[in-house]
């Protein structure tokens, strides 16, 4: 090299002479000539397909612009280096890096009895005055004792319904028993509820516990009380109330809110996330409705096709993503989570976007009869007459849930590496599986991915998220900023 | 600057010692075994149980001082110095009042970069170990921050980790701050012996010129070394040891200074902060200048981007050693006033700027070669906060 001091070697005397070796890598065709390839670590880069075409059949020149970017990218090796095998194990153990802790998040279904009439609630609803479908203490009891069996640092403790705060007595019992037990974990108490209910001694008690809210906003008034029918049709008002009282109690952070997307919703992205905006929201999770509960029977009037919601998704992000380019910072959720995965080394914490799957490894659910199921979604099933996801009862022994019950087989069935169809999709490292879905919509756990609207919904959304990222620079640092 | 080093008469007979500096005229005896008597201008000096009198700017009063000129006059109570009479050698080792105490380890070293400050001697140089281990007892308790650096300093072995005990020992609540080429760490045994000298607050930084091996090991002139470090970095990890990965930027690593900050966060996120470091003009990058230098205004839209990109992906960025006026004013909020205050200087160009107390400034060696692109600011620009959007 001109003007190295002649004691120092060039950059050849470093350069690997032999030739490269292909690191395990998947492909996926995007548009016209363009195809994504990822490595096992999650690292990717798009490729023509000609470029590919000569890395596969190892006709690629090391002088090609290409090459050290593959090599840094672990899609291909040479001998200049071996370092790539730690880091590939330790990008794929730190993905995975969740699952020695198992499962964090313990649902205690306080009660079934619900003041709204929901169109896609998940589950049978019944009438406000039925006490036996309430959660007893001596249930509590034993469902907070199988929670510190977890080895779960963290226990985060989310009261379901029915509306749980139907059963209040309920919740301030399992918080102060789960404090009083507490070996040192950390606590979190999430309390999901309309907030149609909200009395004054339910903030007391939330302020002095540091409990936080799950509620649901639908929309605007008109499309979210024709979602959410109750006597007096006056849900909008009531959450926006509640809404109001939590912040003004707990502070601005203590209450999120989650929306259904149904057929009326299809239209009105835009109206939903202004919506959102204006009640002070800085998320907003467009969610597909799942075909459970009440979602099924009323699938005709409520339901979509899979490619309708995409197109609603699509068009939601595009005017979140406006929203953000002037100046108003609000993110959506699904979108971060599959950028977390794009983009992050880490291993995500959303339970329904996880291979293996979150069930029962992630999250637990203690129905108010005692029965303990892999996942909401699974106890919504139930509900409907489908037990496969029923683990057993409270009664039973920690292990007999997690060891000897329906659990590992189906755990086993859901990792990403053996299903057919994941096994060689370049979207892997960024997707989950979905054990429950596949059951109740195509008859097992695996499913058959080209019918699977699971997996059409998915591979949309994340092809969208990464050509956004490849294709829009300016979309792609607002979306990174919010990671 | 600040000297650290003075040549003087040599005295056959004389001794080699290490002490701390002491204006206290009237110390008690028995507290004067460790001390150095400091001087100034025509003060008297009272013989006394020192052991050693030092006189800055003045004429000798007795035949045992030793003079300094007025450029000492920095020297203070509490900094230790070594001084060598056979040699006629006075070497300052520590300033109590500086945040830039440097115990310089060893001139040897396993790599050979490009750039080398401190091209390394293969020499036998373990007499350095001894005035550290002899010193660390006459620091200050309240000594915020030491850095180790060499040389590399792994190469000393066992002798690292007594300093490291010593350390953790006499100073326990100083951090330390050792640079390293992270190799020797490729050894769980050596970054496990580390973790269990006991230091509270040890941050080891480490250099990564490049995302591909090919690269790194042309910069650091050694084959594995990529290998070995990145393997040394896990292993810090391994050991919860605080980890700083350090990329100095030249035009020989310049063109992946975005795909290595894309790498370190998809592969190294277990650092606790990543630097990009201005080049310095001074030992090997001299004699390697023109394949080295290239003008810090041509990579700021690349060092804007390796930095964001970081920021956003939750890492802690430091830029060092380069001027505001060579940055974009949106990483401005990552710079750090990096330079050791001995070696640190400001251009001709700088008189009048708004912003010369919030910059790095130079190394004293860039007025061998520095910027076509420095300029003063009329008006103190507020810091921006950060944000990519």
């Amino acid at each position: 090299m001109n003007g190295l001091n002649r004691s120092f070697k060039g950059p050849e005397s470093y350069r690997n002479g032999s030739s490269y070796r292909l690191l395990p890598m998947k492909f996926m065709r995007f548009r016209d000539d363009r195809y994504l390839v990822t490595s096992m670590g999650g690292d990717y880069m798009f490729l023509s397909q000609t470029k590919l075409n000569d890395i596969v059949t190892h006709k690629l020149q090391q002088t090609d612009t290409l090459y050290p970017d593959l090599l840094a990218s672990h899609l291909i090796a040479d001998d200049s280096s071996t370092a790539h095998l730690d880091l590939l194990a330790a990008k794929y153990r730190t993905r995975h890096s969740r699952l020695p802790s198992w499962t964090a998040l313990h649902m205690f279904v306080t009660t079934l009895r619900c003041d709204h009439s929901c169109q896609y609630c998940q589950v049978s609803r019944v009438s406000e005055d039925r006490e036996s479908f309430d959660m007893t203490p001596a249930i509590a009891d034993r469902a907070i004792g199988l929670m510190f069996q977890s080895p779960s640092a963290c226990l985060k403790v989310e009261f379901q319904g029915g509306e749980s705060l139907l059963n209040f007595d309920l919740v301030r019992y399992i918080v102060s028993e789960a404090k009083r037990r507490n070996d040192g974990r950390q606590l979190e108490f999430v309390i999901t509820t309309n907030l149609a209910n909200l009395t004054e001694e339910i903030l007391s008690f939330s302020e002095e516990h540091g409990i936080s809210f799950s509620t649901s906003l639908d929309g605007p008034a008109a499309l979210h009380n024709a979602n959410r029918p109750r006597p007096g049709r006056d849900s909008h008002a009531k959450t926006e109330e509640g809404i109001e009282r939590l912040r003004q109690r707990l502070g601005k952070d203590a209450v999120s809110a989650l929306m259904t997307t149904t057929a009326a919703s299809l239209d009105q992205p835009e109206r939903i996330i202004d919506e959102y905006v204006r009640m002070g929201f800085d998320s907003i999770f467009l969610r597909y409705i799942s075909p459970y509960g009440f979602a099924v029977k009323s699938s005709a009037r409520i339901g979509y096709e899979t490619k309708k919601f995409v197109d609603f998704f699509k068009r939601g992000l595009a005017y979140i993503v406006d929203l953000n380019r002037r100046g108003i910072f609000v993110r959506e959720t699904y979108t971060q989570i599959v950028l977390q995965k794009i983009l992050m080394p880490g291993a995500s914490g959303y339970i329904d976007l996880q291979s293996p799957a979150g069930m029962g490894i992630s999250g637990i659910v203690y129905n108010y009869n005692g029965e303990v199921y892999s996942s909401d979604e699974g106890r919504m099933l139930a509900e409907m007459g489908d037990r496969t996801f029923r683990l057993g009862t409270v009664h039973d022994t920690y292990e007999k849930l997690f060891l000897d019950s329906p659990l590992l087989p189906m755990i086993h069935e859901s990792m990403l590496e053996g299903v057919p169809g994941c096994t060689d999709c370049a979207l892997q490292p960024y997707c989950g599986s979905d054990p429950v879905f596949h059951h109740r919509t195509q008859g097992d756990f695996i499913g058959h991915r080209p019918t699977s609207s699971f997996c059409e919904r998915n591979m949309a959304i994340i092809k969208h998220i990464l050509t956004l990222l490849e294709d829009d620079k300016e979309t792609a640092s607002i979306l990174k900023s919010w990671l | 600057m600040i000297p650290l080093a003075a040549k003087f008469q040599s005295r056959p007979e004389g001794r080699s010692f290490v002490a701390r500096l002491t204006n206290d005229k009237s110390l008690p005896s028995p507290l004067c075994d460790d001390e150095i008597l400091v001087s100034r201008g025509d003060e008297p000096a009272p013989s006394g149980s020192y052991q050693g009198l030092i006189r800055i700017a003045g004429a000798a009063h007795s035949e045992e001082e030793l003079i300094l000129g007025d450029e000492f006059s920095y020297l203070d109570d509490g900094d230790i110095v070594r001084i060598n009479e056979f040699a006629g050698e006075l070497r300052v080792l520590y300033r109590k009042g500086s945040y830039h105490n440097v115990l310089f380890f060893t001139e040897r070293c396993n790599s050979r970069c490009l750039m080398c400050s401190q091209p390394p001697r293969d020499v036998d140089d373990e007499y350095l170990i001894d005035d550290i281990l002899e010193a660390i007892p006459l620091m200050s308790q309240d000594t915020k921050v030491l850095c180790i650096t060499g040389g590399e300093p792994t190469i000393l072995g066992w002798r690292l980790i007594e300093v490291l005990t010593a350390v953790s020992r006499y100073l326990p609540d100083s951090s330390l701050h050792m640079l390293s080429n992270g190799r020797a760490f490729a050894y769980r045994a050596t970054a496990k012996a580390v973790s269990q000298a006991g230091c509270r607050d040890l941050m080891i930084g480490v250099p990564l010129y490049a995302d591909i091996a090919s690269v790194h090991n042309f910069v650091v002139q050694a084959r594995d070394a990529f290998d070995q470090t990145i393997r040394g970095m896990m292993n810090l990890a391994r050991f919860n040891i605080a980890l700083e990965i350090r990329f100095v930027i030249h035009r020989q690593t310049v063109s992946r200074l975005v795909q290595t900050a894309k790498f370190i966060a998809r592969n190294l996120p277990f650092a606790s902060q990543v630097a990009f470091m201005g080049l310095e003009t001074i030992g090997f990058t001299r004699s390697n200048l023109s394949v080295l230098w290239i003008d810090p205004w041509e990579y700021r839209d690349a060092l804007r981007e390796a930095v964001t990109m970081l920021a956003a992906a939750g890492m802690r960025v430091m830029v060092y050693n380069l001027p505001l006026c060579l940055i974009p004013e949106e990483i401005w909020p990552f710079a750090q006033q990096s330079i050791s205050d001995w070696k640190n200087i400001y251009m001709p160009e700088c008189a009048g700027c708004a912003m010369k107390a919030q910059c790095a400034g130079f190394f004293a060696s860039a007025s061998f070669k520095y910027s076509d692109h420095i300029r003063p600011f009329d008006t103190v620009s507020q810091l921006p906060s950060f944000s990519i959007i």
